[in-house]
């Protein structure tokens, strides 16, 4: 009897289990609800058109060209001419049939769902698909839009898009499996505004899951909103210029226009070509094995010494600090010499001053300038002095980001008095062991867009605005970023020695000393500084920064051409002829630019290949 | 002697056993109504044959009740029971395989399940051992046989590759417990089952705190102790859901009621282990804890065993034992639409005909093992409520009719189809529910099939007529 109770007891137990299990599913848990209605209704998803991207005189620089998906419904399939079908899209049939078999075998996963069979069918290929459609039941077409660049170029500037990944979808629920999404440049950066927005047609169906009708006759749909266009401040036709002069070396090119800080080209070579950007699903992993590494922009990722070009900083934070006067005068003989070592200098007049010295790019000279920074009695021991220093350049941007709207912007890098208690000992170390700074070379890194930057910096007389790749952002707080004046904490009166130098660089008679002659234009005001940065990886590289014209200047350039030698014999004519196209619209110097274009210096730089 | 014996069928069993086949059948025709195939007579449609399978059913009903004599289920159990372990045997080399098991013989477009039958079959020859003069467990030859009983068939089906037939066996362990064996067998069968689907549908945490309110639970009822510390526990535990229970707060995730049932139950059992050590509990209390402790333990190497130190393709063997194979071939997906459906159904369900989860093929099998979602649609909570208590009414019906029987034979009998009814209905509405892996079992009188029908009927009329011995003697 006893058992019977306990039985009995067990059962009603039991029974409350589930009755409290029903209870909870269908009383308290929301969730079943709301999936529910997701499952009857079909969401079919419309895809808004990506926003265009012009450039900053209104060409289409990035549009939009409609095609096709082909999706299947495994459940709706009826045996077909497996070879027609193929014809059309020029498949392997052995894939297809396998495929197809892949379905029958897993049939009770695939359930009724809708899968994309092929992806991006031209426009073309889908007319003859269309026609034969009646053919080929469970297959149908959806139209997407892909990408068309009518511009040969800026490639690793706009970016490429591409279906999210798992983990973007992770991190960003609005995304569905399937759709595009900006990876890498403009496309990335301005995804929110390109992206547009997804609508829908709300769809019931049948018993046998077809759908049958328009929910409520489209009461509930929901149109998809195409994306913003988006202005780039990118002149079209420099950026292709500057990708021809680029073709055969390897190095970067950044243009800014000083007052808005709006940037006019980016070009990092060798880069992605137009059609490596159309075919990135299939050219991934050759262009990601390339030795010359065309998906790392060498504009905004490269940190490289910025050589001579940074004697323009010293410049003007050892004037601003009061450490040396336009008038201050040192000597040179064809190097700085001090207990224990010589900095070498290339022959020149001596004793000069600091315009001279910018104009001939004089190294005793910033030897001694740097020195004198270093021992500035208001900044003592050396250390302070030293992280004064550093405090100065972090605001020219150097060796933080810039925070563009580039993506894959690095900040470069700057020592610290740490860097150097590390190799010398605590407090071991005087201004001569990091004398190097004093001519960009050692421990420093820059960006060329930080070296653009700089250019920029030099031609507002003080200040910069971020660089940045549209005209005009979407929204006020980018609209603000991009059009606040950083001021870099000189005094704009110590501007002009170090300008008049870059202008003597340039434009002084030859056999004058100026370092710069190969970037004069006839009736262009180029102000420019050259750099020679020794590396350990083979020949110089050659820098080159300046700004034109003089008095009202419209273009700040920086050139950074690796292992090219001199800054005074590659880069300068590079620049020069990306300010002449910009400032006249053609260059007129025919001779130069042949030789410039045709010149191959990818030939001194030496290759790391991956094994 | 005819007329008197009509008035003698249990008119409860009766009536609640035609309560069942009608809605199964109202819940199969909703399960695969379509616009096209309208009529609920429709022989090419599954309510039409069902309907064939429900006609012939009552026939064999009236055919048991006042045909067949009852004596001879007692004299013929043994050579029924050897004839379905032949047919067992043979269908696994000439069955024709089904959803990868090979349990069907196909008599034109009919199948017929011997397993399903051969639950009738052992039944009888169970209660027929278990019934002979003498018979006691405590005798190990004795109850060796009547476990072989039970055992043989189990194993039978389990090559056919039927697994979750076989669990139903299981279930005689409630005879036996009824004939006198420890009721530890069931106790501890059951907890394991328990922590087993608890660990895998939920989480280690949730079966450590199942295990620690139940034993701490039982410490109350038994010895008195912890009283206090239990309903604390239990307001402040219930205090926890309250938030869950109104609106979901997202922070409250980071608090979950597991967690919380877990802090506040370490004390208490910390000061239980104290009392004991102290002396102050009696062995009793010492033993409770101590399978507490293995309840941990085991909850811990599940998950140890089960995701670390097996192999890929063990677990897929164990998964496969357990019947949760066919996850990997999607019924995952089928549970998660199967809870959809049954969620959404609501309090009062979307009336009948009117789900569009089940209709629209969103839950296979949904007329046969996944029956429950459509009743769980269309009828809501109310109505799976009541389905629910028909079933435990009917076992409950079964159980205390049977105990009232002088005959051991029929009593036997009835806890017998109690135990089977019982399993169907925990396992199948378990894993309807997500409860329970999925284990393929239908719901008797509801799911769509014939064998599972006429065998359902078969078990049940047996068992009715046999207790119509008892009133007529009385």
């Amino acid at each position: 009897m006893d058992r019977k109770i306990f039985f009995i007891a067990g059962i009603i137990i039991a029974a409350i289990i589930l009755a409290s299990r029903m209870f909870y599913l269908q009383i308290i848990e929301e969730k079943y609800k709301v999936n529910a209605d997701n499952n009857a209704l079909l969401y079919m998803t419309k895809y808004p058109a990506r926003g265009e991207i012009y450039d900053r005189k209104g060409r289409t620089l990035v549009g939009n060209k409609t095609t096709y998906d082909i999706m299947v419904t495994p459940y709706d399939l009826e045996p077909f001419d497996t070879l027609d079908f193929c014809r059309i899209f020029n498949l392997d049939t052995v894939a297809v049939k396998r495929k197809l078999k892949s379905y029958r075998e897993n049939r009770r996963r695939v359930g009724h769902q809708t899968f994309t069979f092929i992806k991006q069918v031209s426009a073309q290929d889908y007319s003859h698909f269309a026609e034969k459609a009646y053919k080929f039941p469970g297959f149908f077409a959806i139209s997407r839009t892909a990408r068309v660049y009518p511009f040969n170029a800026g490639a690793s500037l706009y970016g490429y898009i591409n279906e999210a990944d798992s983990a973007f979808l992770a991190k960003n629920p609005d995304y569905r499996r399937g759709d595009y999404v900006g990876i890498t440049g403009l496309e990335r950066s301005y995804e929110d505004v390109l992206k547009g927005k997804k609508g829908y047609n709300i769809m019931v169906r049948d018993v046998h899951n077809r759908v049958r009708s328009s929910f409520k006759n489209g009461e509930y749909d929901v149109e998809a909103i195409p994306g913003k266009d988006l202005t780039a401040s990118i002149d079209g036709e420099l950026q292709a210029y500057g990708e021809f002069i680029m073709r055969n070396k390897v190095g970067s090119i950044v243009a800014i226009e000083p007052a808005t800080g709006e940037i006019l080209a980016i070009v990092s070579a060798p880069g992605l070509s137009i059609e490596d950007l159309t075919n990135i699903r299939t050219n991934y992993s050759a262009l990601a094995q390339d030795p010359y590494k065309p998906m790392f922009n060498r504009a905004v990722m490269s940190a490289y010494p910025p050589g001579s070009v940074f004697k323009a900083v010293n410049a003007l934070i050892a004037q601003q600090n009061g450490a040396i006067t336009p008038q201050t005068m040192y000597s040179c003989s064809r190097g700085f010499f001090y207990s224990g070592g010589k900095m070498g200098c290339h022959g020149h007049k001596s004793p000069l001053n600091l315009k001279e010295s910018i104009m001939m790019s004089c190294n005793a000279y910033y030897a001694n300038t740097f020195r004198a920074i270093l021992r500035d009695p208001a900044h003592q021991p050396i250390a302070n002095a030293f992280d004064h220093w550093k405090e100065q350049v972090m605001k020219f941007g150097f060796g933080v980001k810039l925070e563009s709207d580039f993506p894959a912007e690095l900040a470069g890098n700057l020592p610290s008095t740490k860097t150097y208690d590390k190799i010398h000992g605590k407090g071991r170390w005087n201004a001569f062991n990091i004398l190097s700074l004093a001519i960009g070379q050692g421990e420093v890194g820059a960006t060329p867009l930080q070296i653009a930057n700089l250019a920029a910096t030099i031609a507002n007389k003080g200040y910069y605005i971020i660089p940045h790749l549209i005209k005009n952002p979407p929204d006020s707080a980018r609209a603000a970023k991009y059009s606040e004046k950083h001021y870099v904490g000189i005094e704009q009166e110590h501007f002009a020695p170090v300008i008049e130098g870059m202008y003597l660089a340039v434009n002084a008679p030859q056999g004058a000393g100026g370092t710069s002659r190969r970037a004069y234009i006839p009736d262009i005001t180029v102000c420019g500084k050259t750099g020679t940065a020794q590396n350990p990886h083979g020949k110089d590289h050659s820098v080159f920064m300046c700004f034109a014209p003089m008095d009202e200047p419209k273009i700040a350039v920086a050139v950074y051409l690796e292992n090219a030698g001199a800054g005074g014999s590659w880069a300068a004519p590079v620049a020069s002829l990306i300010v002449e196209k910009y400032l006249k619209g053609e260059v007129e110097r025919k001779e130069l630019e042949d030789y410039v274009a045709h010149s191959n210096l990818r030939q001194f730089v030496p290759i790391k290949r991956k094994r | 002697m005819q007329e008197n014996k009509t008035r003698r069928v249990d008119l409860g069993l009766l009536l609640s056993y035609l309560l069942l086949i009608v809605f199964g059948w109202l819940n199969i025709y909703s399960a695969v109504y379509s616009e096209e195939h309208g009529f609920i007579l429709d022989m090419s449609q599954r309510y039409g044959q069902q309907f064939i399978w429900i006609g012939l059913s009552i026939l064999t009903a009236i055919f048991i009740l006042y045909i067949i004599r009852p004596e001879i289920y007692s004299t013929l159990s043994p050579i029924l029971y050897i004839i379905m372990a032949v047919l067992l045997f043979a269908v696994i080399f000439v069955g024709k395989e089904v959803n990868g098991s090979k349990s069907w013989f196909f008599i034109g477009s009919f199948g017929l399940q011997p397993a399903e039958f051969s639950k009738i079959t052992t039944s009888l020859l169970l209660s027929y051992i278990m019934s002979q003069y003498g018979f006691t467990l405590t005798n190990k030859k004795m109850a060796a046989t009547a476990a072989a009983v039970v055992l043989l068939p189990i194993l039978l089906i389990i090559m056919e590759k039927e697994t979750g037939s076989a669990l139903v066996y299981l279930g005689l362990l409630f005879v036996f417990y009824m004939q006198g064996m420890s009721g530890w067998f069931i106790i501890l069968g059951f907890s394991l089952a328990a922590i087993f689907s608890l660990t895998i549908s939920f989480s280690p945490l949730t079966a450590i705190v199942c295990a620690l309110a139940a034993c701490s639970l039982l410490r109350l009822l038994i010895w008195k102790r912890g009283k206090w510390f239990i309903s604390a526990v239990a307001v402040i535990v219930l205090i926890a859901y309250l938030p869950k229970l109104y609106a979901t707060l997202p922070f409250l995730e980071l608090f979950k009621p597991e967690v919380w049932a877990l802090i506040l139950f370490i004390p208490h059992t910390i000061l239980w282990i104290v009392d004991i050590y102290k002396m102050r509990e009696d062995r009793g209390s010492f033993y409770l804890i101590l399978s507490l402790i293995c309840a941990i333990a085991i909850t811990f190497s599940i998950n140890i065993i089960f995701n670390k130190v097996l192999q890929p393709h063990q677990r897929a063997r164990i998964e496969n034992l357990f019947g949760i194979t066919e996850d990997l071939q999607g019924i995952g997906y089928n549970v998660h639409q199967s809870k959809i459906a049954i969620g959404s159904g609501g309090l009062t369900g979307k009336g009948f005909l009117n789900g569009t989860q089940t209709k629209y093929n969103f839950v296979p099998e949904q007329s046969t093992d996944f029956i429950f979602c459509t009743v769980g649609e269309e009828w809501g909570f109310v109505g799976s409520l009541l389905l629910l208590i028909v079933y435990i009414y009917l076992i409950v019906r079964i159980i205390v009719l049977a105990s009232k029987n002088f005959d051991t034979f029929t009593k036997l009998y009835g806890y017998c189809v109690a135990s089977i009814f019982l399993m169907h209905v925990v396992i199948n509405m378990g894993m309807t529910m997500g409860l329970l892996p999925v284990i393929g079992i239908p719901l008797p009188f509801l799911s769509y099939g014939g064998s599972s029908m006429l065998s359902f009927t078969i078990l049940l009329f047996i068992f009715i007529r046999l207790d119509m011995e008892r009133q007529s003697k009385e």
